[in-house]
Formats: C-alpha cells, sequence, structure tokens
C-alpha cells in the first residue's frame, strides 16, 4: 500500500490524515443523523476552522525550527482588545477605513509582540517554552488593561462582514469563478511539472496517478464551492427574493491566501529554506553560516502578525472586543499542527497538513455538540485524538528511517 | 478609684469599642483575596470595597490569585502574615479554599465568603442571589415569549453559580415545560464563560434545530453576547436573549433591541457591604449576628451557613434609565447606534 503510494506520487502521511479525517466525518454524520454534513453546517465549520487554522500555519514555522509559541492565544486576546479599543475610543468604529487601520495596528501589534519573544529567544538564548510561557501570562495581563477589562462593542459595520456572518461571504458567482480558476491552476500545476521531468529525464510518475491526484483535488475545490453555495443565505429570503447561496465566506478567503502565500514562502524563498534547514540540524544550519539568529526573530514576528489576523476574525465574528478570547488557542493550535504531520522533533511539517488538522480538530467541537456531547467529553475526545495522532507519526517516522 | 472600678471601666470601654464598629477599625488592614481579575466587574468590587473601608477608617491590602486555587492559599496565608484582622476571600474553588479558611480560623480572623460560596458554617457568605438571578432571566424571557422552543446557554461547568442560575431558570419554566408549551432544544455548558465557545455552540444547536428556536436563556452577557452574534448571522435578530451583570455592551443591546433582559448586579452595593461586614466581624460580631443574615442550606453539602443575600435587578429596555441615573453606564455609550424611532424611553 505504502509503496503504491509512493510510487504514484502521494505522501502517504497526508493521505492517512485527510482518510482520518473521511472516517471521523463520516461517524460524525451518521451520529448526528446527517446534519453534520449539511451546506448549512459545513459552511459554519469553514468559518470555525479558520481562526485555529491560520495560527496553525505560523506554529508549523515555529515547531518546524524547534520551538514553541504558547502564547498564540494571549497575543489574540491582546491584539482583539487592541483593535476593538482603536475602533470604539479612537477612531469611532463607522469612520471610514478606520477598520482598515484597527487591523493593521493590531498586525503591527501582533508583530512587535513576536519581536519580543524573538529577541529573547534569538539572541538572549532563553528557551522558547519559557519565554512565550512568560508571554501568555504577560499578554493575558495586557489584553485585561487595554480598556480595564470591559467588553468593547459595537466594531465597524463593514469590520463585521471579515467574520463571516452578515454579508460575510462572497455569494455564489465569485464562489465558482474562483473554485473553476482554482481547479484550472491545479492541471496546469500537473502539466507543466510533468512537462519538465520529461524535458530533464526525471522518473516519471505514472499519468493515471497525476491525473488521479488532479481529480481528488478539483473534485475537494467544486466539492466545498458547490456545498457553500447550496447554503442559502438567511439575509438573501428576507426581502421576498429567492434565496440566494451563500457562497464562500470571507474568512476561508483569508486563510487560503495566507496558505498559499506561507507555502510558496517555505518552498520556494530563501527564508523557508532557512527555516527547514535550521530545524533539521541547528548546529549545522550554524556552522554553514546561516543567519540563524534573524530566522528565529521571524518566525515569532510571523507568529505574532497571524495571530492578530486570527483576532480579527474572532472580533469581527463576535462583534466585540473581549479580553477572554483566545483561551486554550494554543492547545488547539498545537493540537491541529502535530496531527497535521508536523514533527516535534522539528525539520518537517506542512501547511496543508496544518489546516486538515486544525479542520480534524474542530470537526470534532462541531459534530460533537450537535451530538449533545458535553464540554468535558469533548476535550476528552480530543485529547486521545492527540495522542494517537502523534503515536501514529513516531510508528511512520521510524518505519521511515528502516 | 479601687481596682475593680478600674477593671470594669475598661470592660465597658472594650465593650463599647466591639459595639461601634466604625470606631474600632480605625487602621485596621482588611485583606481581600480575589481569585481573578478576568471579568470587568471586579475592578467596580474592588473600588468599592476600597471606599467604604477607608470611610470606616481600614486599610485594604489585596492579592489577585489569577485563577489558581494553590496560589489562593498562599495569597491567603500572607495576608494573614500582614496582620489582616479581617478576611473577604472571593474563592476560586468553594472547597478548594477551605485549608486556608481553617488557618484564618485558628487565628481567630472572620472570613466574608465574597460572591462566590465557601463550604464552611463560620463564614459569611454575601452574594447576589444567584437563584434570583436566574429565576429573573427566565421571567423576562418567558414574558415575551410564553410558547416555543427554548436553548439554555449556561455558564463555566466549574462554577458553582451557573448551576445555581440554571436552577432559578427552570423553577420558572417548569410549569410551562410540564405543560409542554416550551420544549427545550439545545442546552450547553460555556466553557471558561467565554463568549466565542458560547457562540459556536449557539451555532451549532440552530443548525441542528434547523433555526426552529423561540428564545435563549443565557446566563450571563458575555455568553448573551456570542448568542446574539449567531443570531445575526442566520438573521434571527430579536429572538429574546437574557443575560446578566449590566455590562455596557449588553446594555447597548438591550437598548437596540437585540437582548431582552440584563439582571444588574450592583457590584458597588455588594463591595460596599463586604466592607461593612468585615469591619463589623473584625470587631467581634458573630457571623450569625450580622443585621439581615440568615442560615442558609441550598449548598451541595446542606451546610447551615450564615448569609446575606442582596437583590438584583432586571434591566430591561424599559427601566435602562435606572443604570444610567445610577452613574453604572453613560447614556451615549447604551444609546450608540440605537434608531430613533425605535429607541427606548432612556435613549430619548
Amino acid at each position: 500500500m505504502q509503496t503504491l503510494l509512493a510510487k504514484a506520487g502521494f505522501d502517504a502521511r497526508f493521505t492517512s490524515l485527510v482518510l482520518a479525517l473521511a472516517l471521523i466525518w463520516a461517524a460524525l454524520a451518521v451520529g448526528t443523523e446527517g446534519i453534520f454534513l449539511s451546506p448549512r453546517n459545513l459552511y459554519n465549520l469553514s468559518i470555525q476552522t479558520c481562526v485555529t487554522a491560520i495560527m496553525a500555519c505560523g506554529m508549523v514555522f515555529i515547531i518546524v525550527a524547534r520551538q514553541i509559541d504558547l502564547s498564540v492565544g494571549s497575543q489574540m486576546a491582546f491584539t482583539g482588545m487592541l483593535i476593538a479599543f482603536a475602533q470604539t475610543e479612537w477612531l469611532g468604529a463607522e469612520t471610514p477605513f478606520a477598520w482598515l487601520l484597527s487591523i493593521a495596528i493590531g498586525v503591527l501589534a501582533g508583530m512587535l509582540l513576536g519581536a519580543f519573544q524573538g529577541w529573547w529567544v534569538a539572541y538572549r538564548g532563553v528557551p522558547a517554552f519559557v519565554v512565550t510561557l512568560a508571554g501568555y501570562l504577560m499578554f493575558r495581563g495586557a489584553a485585561f488593561l487595554v480598556a480595564d477589562g470591559q467588553t468593547l462593542a459595537p466594531l465597524s459595520s463593514t469590520y463585521q462582514r471579515i467574520g463571516g456572518g452578515v454579508q460575510g461571504s462572497i455569494g455564489p458567482g465569485w464562489s465558482w469563478f474562483l473554485g473553476l480558476s482554482a481547479c484550472a491552476w491545479v492541471i496546469a500545476q500537473v502539466v507543466y511539472a510533468r512537462r519538465s521531468r520529461a524535458r530533464y529525464g526525471a522518473v516519471m510518475t505514472p499519468i493515471w496517478a497525476d491525473a488521479l491526484r488532479a481529480l481528488v483535488i478539483c473534485a475537494a475545490l467544486l466539492g466545498f464551492v458547490a456545498v457553500v453555495c447550496a447554503y442559502p443565505d438567511p439575509a438573501s429570503a428576507v426581502d421576498g427574493g429567492a434565496p440566494q447561496g451563500k457562497g464562500i465566506g470571507v474568512p476561508v478567503l483569508i486563510l487560503v491566501a495566507i496558505a498559499v502565500a506561507l507555502t510558496v514562502m517555505a518552498q520556494r524563498t530563501r527564508f523557508g529554506r532557512h527555516v527547514f534547514a535550521y530545524g533539521g540540524n541547528p548546529e549545522a544550519a550554524m556552522l554553514s553560516g546561516l543567519p540563524t539568529q534573524r530566522v528565529l526573530l521571524m518566525i515569532f514576528m510571523l507568529m505574532g502578525a497571524l495571530a492578530a489576523v486570527a483576532a480579527v476574525i474572532t472580533t469581527s465574528r463576535l462583534n466585540s472586543g473581549t479580553h477572554s478570547i483566545g483561551q486554550m488557542a494554543e492547545l488547539y493550535v498545537i493540537a491541529a499542527t502535530v496531527i497535521g504531520g508536523t514533527s516535534l522533533s522539528g525539520g518537517t511539517g506542512t501547511i496543508p497538513g496544518a489546516i486538515v488538522g486544525a479542520l480534524l480538530v474542530q470537526s470534532l467541537d462541531n459534530g460533537m455538540v450537535l451530538m449533545d456531547v458535553s464540554s468535558a467529553k469533548r476535550q476528552i475526545f480530543i485529547g486521545l485524538i492527540l495522542i494517537a495522532a502523534v503515536w501514529f507519526d513516531g510508528m511512520y517516522t521510524r518505519r521511515q528511517a528502516r | 478609684m479601687n481596682c475593680q472600678k478600674i477593671s470594669a471601666t475598661l470592660l465597658f470601654a472594650v465593650a463599647g469599642f466591639a459595639v461601634s464598629p466604625s470606631a474600632q477599625a480605625k487602621g485596621e488592614l482588611v485583606g481581600v483575596s480575589w481569585s481573578n481579575f478576568q471579568e470587568e466587574r471586579w475592578k467596580k468590587d474592588e473600588g468599592a470595597i476600597k471606599a467604604a473601608l477607608e470611610s470606616a477608617g481600614a486599610k485594604y491590602i489585596s492579592a489577585d490569585a489569577q485563577g489558581s486555587n494553590e496560589k489562593q492559599l498562599a495569597d491567603i496565608e500572607a495576608l494573614i502574615t500582614k496582620g489582616a484582622k479581617a478576611l473577604i476571600i472571593l474563592a476560586q474553588d468553594a472547597s478548594a479554599i477551605l485549608p486556608a479558611v481553617n488557618k484564618a480560623k485558628e487565628a481567630r480572623i472572620p472570613v466574608v465568603a465574597y460572591d462566590r460560596l465557601i463550604q464552611d458554617s463560620g463564614v459569611l457568605y454575601l452574594t447576589f442571589d444567584n437563584v434570583e438571578v436566574g429565576r429573573m432571566q427566565a421571567r423576562a424571557v418567558l414574558a415575551v415569549k410564553p410558547k416555543g422552543n427554548y436553548v439554555f446557554i449556561k455558564g463555566s461547568p466549574t462554577d458553582p453559580n451557573a448551576d445555581f442560575l440554571n436552577g432559578g431558570q427552570r423553577e420558572v419554566l417548569k410549569a410551562a415545560i410540564d405543560k409542554g408549551d416550551i420544549k427545550i432544544v439545545g442546552e450547553q455548558y460555556t466553557e471558561g464563560w467565554a463568549p466565542e465557545a458560547a457562540q459556536k455552540n449557539m451555532e451549532q444547536i440552530l443548525t441542528k434545530n434547523r433555526n426552529k428556536v423561540d428564545a435563549v436563556v443565557a446566563s450571563n452577557d458575555g455568553t448573551a453576547g456570542g448568542v446574539v452574534a449567531a443570531l445575526r448571522a442566520q438573521n434571527m435578530i430579536g429572538v429574546p436573549v437574557s443575560g446578566q451583570d449590566g455590562d455596557v455592551a449588553a446594555l447597548n443591546r438591550v437598548a437596540r433591541g437585540e437582548q431582552t433582559v440584563s439582571v444588574w448586579k450592583d457590584a458597588r452595593e455588594l463591595g460596599k457591604a463586604a466592607a461593612t461586614y468585615a469591619a463589623q466581624m473584625a470587631a467581634g460580631t458573630r457571623p450569625a449576628d450580622i443585621k439581615g443574615a440568615t442560615l442558609w442550606t441550598g449548598g451541595s453539602k446542606k451546610l447551615a451557613i450564615p448569609s446575606v443575600f442582596l437583590k438584583p435587578i432586571p434591566v430591561t429596555r424599559d427601566n435602562l434609565t435606572l443604570v444610567i441615573d445610577a452613574g453604572w453606564a453613560g447614556k451615549a455609550q447604551v444609546c450608540a447606534g440605537v434608531v430613533a424611532a425605535k429607541a427606548p424611553a432612556a435613549c430619548k
């Protein structure tokens, strides 16, 4: 099975992750009498996943470089409060472009938090576990101080659309356009890859495997578009008109943009290479003259910026800034990253894996509420899945090494 | 003057000292142990306690346990060591706090259990009546929607108040539930009272019931905020939602017609009462002899605990002026973004 997958050019680890997700979905669909797979719930699931998934993308870089960031939830709370404060107290929520400026402030603040932590880790040699544990406490406290513990609401009406709620999606027309474009791009990539392999006389993967892979990805993309377009927008039927499909939610677009950008960054840029090289063997990386300190500083800054983006989505979803957001987010994010195949011993990890990991964790949470499972039992399940994922990962790595 | 007379005078003086707490409390230290400062209201409590202690001539010292049972034990020991003559404790946990309370007892330091229960019959339990808060929440929602599908968004599973609240809510709705007028179609605890958790739970409950939800009994304003956000995404604004705490954001929702009621517990009243009782107890008054104290046995261990319950006030769009007049929230904040045509009296 494994050799067959390898020959066909499928990544065994990612494939098994997707299969595990499919299994869990099937179980949840049965347990909820199909409600779990209804277009409406899948739309909600796609939105609920984004916050964890966006931060998991950054966590991939952190964990690949053998670091950890326990403060992401607190970073979210602080940047979220800052954004809400900027909108409600400084600029006025409905001032034109105030929302955009507030996001810029939030992302900048997130990068500063990251730079602070990264500096201690990279230039002062304090272990990341300790620095970010301190950050976990400090940023949570700072979040409280922003507005002395008050809840700040309401936020800008334009800003609210970022959360995927009312008018928070792009409608069926644009959704299909984007879905089909993405599909065309996937096919073009496959054709291009085959051509260049042929040109350089490299080993060719069988054509059926390439075709199958393109087919599976396209089916998933268009299936997703079809599902979110099948969910009638609750706001559209009110005016007496025919209900219109909701389409892709704005948070999902943000997630996709970030995922694509970070994948390119990981695979095609010098910075990305440095991160993976450092994670694979820190000493070798240092001895070969890589700017290891700067690389570490930058991954923490990246993580801070992504935590701020996650805060944008959470606060706009809630239409308010509260300093209690992001509690336990660090655990869910690290769990998603690890379930997604990023190895805690450093050096390996992928962005798509982390996103599927986040989807898996959120699916369990989402589906079990539909089944009326209490929050205590939900935590137990997610914990068990985490152990199983890491156990599987260890087994897989050992088998690879043999 | 003979010896006997001197001692009698002394005794008299001491007795006189004991009955007038304001005289007794001169310069006394009163220690306050906070479990955490997470919600916006505790700052208001602290301000009220400080002010009341100062006017009684006592001194305020405090410690924040940041949500940790262990740290709270150490905090209380430190407060005793510093020389506190009375303790006001906002317990992180009703039972885990007991070793610390026993230490205080050994040192003969009276304890006020502030807002959260402490399972010990030697303390004075001072709180707003949480069962009554729950009743008020359910009553306000029931008045708007006497029939239909109801949802309970409960508080944190680790907070005993969450169950007191839900007990009160169920008590009011019981008759209608038994008659079949009201059906409970969803019920979830909210981990850590987090609004985003309440929002996700509400989204799932709406999905499961295909939006056939007529009223939501949410246990505080934070969770109500999450519920309203979930309702807005389904274009269901106007479904009755309850809350409590009188958060400014929630009062604004009440003014806009997005939330039905926010049961208001004036934290300043509670803080003032706690400071007054602590001063009295430092002067030797036994908890059971405090004016207005009754023996309450409603805790899970069924102990008879001397308790004082303050009465909360349900704030709806009809009596919003109350919170504005009390200086709790500004009119501009409460009425922000309210459409003039649908504005409640308070915003005109």
